[in-house]
This record gives structure tokens, C-alpha cells and sequence, in this order.
């Protein structure tokens, strides 16, 4: 549960400003970026992703290199994103 | 250097490996513990004993929060779950955790409503989408998992939410630290920072771990050569005799931390007095609770729970594990009655803990150890 995801952002809701839709590993979520000042967060950022929250900022050679890592943890790492992967916040 | 399995980054590994090695002083031992389950997992994951020399120890920390929850807080867990108008939810990694009778996958085998989410915020759907149940958010985590349960509270009650609560079991990282320096029993030369809890707390709030204790700490970041780098960094401190809180891991963690994050945290949760952590006793000031203004949804004040202190299985060292005084296999029973379909302990349910971590990887490298190792 401790691990944080690198995600895209793709898109900030504009009827929900404290969600934003992020790009992780090709599939797309709502996220909850409350933890961060309203326009902190724009599109295109790259944010790291713990339990359905932007944690962090992050820039792409950041997410490339975590995702490497990440992956390399195999399981560990397959579990959190099946987790990710059925999370529906909104 | 002895046996090595190839990673990504093995040559600047071994560049770093040898800087570590010169970095030593001949006849001193170093012995550095890694406060984060995360930095536990990397380290056996990807062999990294193996390019450090055998004056460098590396000792494991509390910093997994499955790990530190003691029993009597599961049975709580499960007392309010069996109530029949309850939906329990907790993170996966918390269905395996042994309480005094049985875990969470026990009781929900045994007919009680646990279900596994993600985010609180899934916890929160569950509540809006069965308003005749009572749902239960079982919240665990450090500094780096609090903020989001508070966010979670807060959008509970902006939205009147009635039926949703939290059992809260949050810990912070400072005052596990300081009990490990205050025990007699340890004698650590430094620490490798949590990652992830820095990027909320931001690296400041250790500096009493410099001035009050004079030892270094260096924020790490997760990576095999994070952690190397990590430890270099520690070294040259010594070498240098220098006592410093550093951070290798600024392209995460900004030194101040999340003030956003932090703001919201201290609004909707505060510290309690004291708080059990398993294997290290009670620790004052070390775990929060909702405060006073959201007390609505604290799922110890809507529901009676049992609160009884349940001591740990005789066999069970993971307090010894916890604090970095026992390795994983040193523990009785590890590998033995103590494996992760059958955990014993805590440490054993997590792969950030620190018996599940050895567990998994490092004891097929220490057998090989035994076997390519010339005699
Ligand atoms: S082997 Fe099991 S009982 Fe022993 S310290 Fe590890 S988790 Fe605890």
C-alpha cells in the first residue's frame, strides 16, 4: 500500500476541480488532487499516485524511472495497480 | 562483494559499491536502519547486502504500517465489523493481519461484511451507495496515508454523509524513530529516511535526530541506487564528521514538505495521548485520532469496541524485528510456523514487512550465498 504510481494528468474536472483524470501505464482514472492548492495541478503534470491521491509532483523522467522500478518489483507492484485499476473514486 | 544479481542500474551500482567500500574506515562497523518498509523490500528484492561491505549493516525499521498495528486494534477492527448493519473496509494488505482471534479474512469467512478498497474515497462510494449500512473505514498509514483519510472526512461531512466513519489507526513516523534511539538495546550510526512520509512532512521536522542525538539521517528514494547513493551520503557524513539531515530524494520530496497536505491533516486529525504500536509498546503522542470537530465520524465514538490490549504470541519477535535488533530469520519461528499464508506476525503479512521482504527474496540469495560461497 505504500507504493506511489506515476500518472499523467489528462484532464482537471471542471464540475469536480479536486479531481483530475490521470493517464497510468495506458489507462485512464479519476484521481483526487485535494491535497494540492487549486491550479497547482495542471494538465500535463506528472503526479505520483497513493491511495487514489496526488502525492506528489514529479517530472517525466521522475515517472519513467519509478515506472521502471516499479515494474520490477513484480508483484508488488501488479497488485497495486489491479487495485488501482478497480478503484472508482469520485 | 560477493554474490550479485544483475539490475538495471548493476554497473553504477558497482561504481557506487566501491565509493562505499573506500568510504570505510578500516576496523568500523556501520550500522544504518532504514526506517521504511519500502527501502526494506528494495534492499532484499534487489540483493543490495550483497554490494555493501560487511562492516556496513543495514537494520530494519517500524516504517511499515501494517507491521506496527497490534492485535488488540484488529479484534476492535472485527468487533465492529460483526455488527450486522456494518460494511468494514480496509486496504488489502490489512485481511492477513493476525488479531487475537483471527484476521480480517477469517471474519469475513465467518460471515461478517469486510471489503477491500483502494482509496477511502472507494470507502466513501460504498457509504453513499448503501445508506441503510453503516460503513467503516479501517485507516492505517503514516503521515504519507493520513491526509487522504482527512481529505475523505472532510468530504463525508460536506456531503452529510451519516453513515460513514473511521477507525482511525494512523501513526507518525517522529516519535517511533525517537523511541528507537532511546532504547538501549540499539546502537544505530544513522538512518535512511522514509520517502514517501517526507513528502508530506518534509525533512525539517528530523532535525532533532542531528542536534539531540547526533546522528545523520538522509532522506532516500526507493530505487536500488537511491539507497546506495543513500548510504554513501551517511558515510561522508561520518567521514566528515558532519551530522546532518539530508535529502537524496529532492526530485520527489521538497524539503518543506506538503504544506497543503499538512494544513488538512491538522485540522481534522489529531494526536492522542499515547497509542500501542505492536512489538514497541506504547508510544506517547505517536498516533492521531479525528479531532474533536469531526468526532461525528470517529468509528471509536459511534461504536463500542472492546479496546483490550492483546498480547503478542509468545513465539512472535517482530518487536525485535521492528526495532532492528532481531534480522527476520533469527525469529523462532520464521519459515517455519511463521510463513506469509500463515503469518504469525505482522511483519510477515506486508511486503514492506520486514519477514515477508526476507521471505520472499532474500532467503533463496542467502541459500545460494551458502552455496557458491567457498567454505
Ligand atoms: S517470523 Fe513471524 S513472528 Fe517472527 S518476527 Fe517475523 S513476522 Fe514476527
Amino acid at each position: 500500500m505504500c507504493l506511489g504510481i506515476p500518472g499523467e494528468v489528462v484532464e482537471i474536472m471542471t464540475d469536480r476541480p479536486d479531481l483530475a483524470q490521470v493517464d497510468v501505464s495506458g489507462v485512464r482514472r479519476a484521481i483526487n488532487i485535494g491535497l494540492f492548492e487549486p491550479g497547482e495541478i495542471t494538465e500535463g503534470d506528472w503526479v505520483l499516485i497513493h491511495v487514489g491521491f496526488a502525492l506528489s509532483k514529479i517530472d517525466e523522467a521522475e515517472a519513467t524511472a519509478a515506472m521502471d522500478f516499479l515494474k520490477s518489483l513484480g508483484d508488488a507492484y501488479a497488485d497495486e495497480l489491479t487495485a488501482l485499476r478497480s478503484s472508482t473514486i469520485d | 562483494m560477493r554474490f550479485v544479481d544483475e539490475f538495471r542500474d548493476a554497473e553504477q551500482a558497482r561504481a557506487l559499491a566501491a565509493r562505499i567500500a573506500a568510504r570505510c574506515e578500516p576496523g568500523r562497523t556501520y550500522k544504518f536502519m532504514e526506517v521504511c518498509g519500502g527501502h526494506t523490500h528494495t534492499i532484499y528484492q534487489h540483493g543490495l547486502e550483497d554490494y555493501l561491505p560487511e562492516q556496513v549493516e543495514l537494520v530494519h525499521g517500524p516504517g511499515c504500517p501494517v507491521c506496527v498495528i497490534p492485535m488488540g486494534r484488529v479484534d476492535d477492527a472485527i468487533a465492529i465489523a460483526k455488527r450486522p448493519e456494518v460494511i468494514l473496509t480496509s486496504f488489502g494488505d490489512m485481511m492477513r493481519v493476525p488479531g487475537g482471534d483471527g484476521s480480517f479474512l477469517d471474519a469475513k469467512a465467518a460471515g461478517a461484511d469486510i471489503r477491500m478498497v483502494y482509496s477511502p474515497l472507494d470507502a466513501l462510494k460504498i457509504a453513499r451507495q448503501h445508506p441503510d449500512r453503516q460503513v467503516v473505514f479501517m485507516a492505517i498509514g503514516f503521515e504519507t496515508t493520513a491526509p487522504s483519510t482527512a481529505v475523505t472526512v472532510l468530504r463525508a461531512k460536506a456531503e452529510g454523509l451519516a453513515n460513514f466513519s473511521v477507525f482511525c489507526n494512523h501513526v507518525t513516523i517522529l516519535p517511533a524513530i525517537k523511541a528507537i534511539l532511546d532504547s538501549p538495546d540499539q546502537r544505530l550510526d544513522g538512518f535512511l529516511g522514509p520517502g514517501h512520509v517526507s513528502t508530506v512532512i518534509g525533512c525539517e521536522p528530523y532535525r532533532f535526530i542531528a542536534e539531540q542525538y547526533a546522528k545523520p539521517l538522509v532522506v532516500a528514494g526507493f530505487e536500488p541506487l537511491d539507497i546506495l547513493h543513500s548510504i554513501d551520503m551517511l558515510l561522508a557524513q561520518l567521514a566528515d564528521g558532519r551530522c546532518e539531515i539530508e535529502n537524496q530524494y529532492s526530485r520527489v520530496v521538497p524539503w518543506d514538505g506538503n504544506p497543503t497536505a499538512l494544513k488538512v491533516l491538522g485540522d481534522v486529525l489529531e494526536l492522542r495521548p499515547f497509542f500501542e504500536w505492536r512489538g514497541l509498546g506504547f508510544i506517547s503522542h505517536s498516533a492521531l485520532r479525528l479531532s474533536e470537530a469531526y468526532a461525528d465520524f470517529d468509528a471509536e465514538r459511534r461504536f463500542d469496541v472492546p479496546g483490550v490490549r492483546v498480547a503478542d504470541p509468545q513465539s512472535c519477535q517482530c518487536g525485535e524485528v521492528l526495532k532492528g535488533v532481531l534480522k527476520p530469520w533469527e525469529c523462532k519461528v520464521f519459515g517455519t510456523a511463521c510463513t506469509p499464508e500463515t503469518p504469525i506476525g505482522t511483519c510477515m503479512v506486508s511486503p514492506e514487512g520486514a519477514c515477508a521482504a526476507y521471505y520472499n527474496f532474500g532467503r533463496f540469495r542467502r541459500q545460494r550465498l551458502l552455496q557458491v560461497t567457498p567454505r
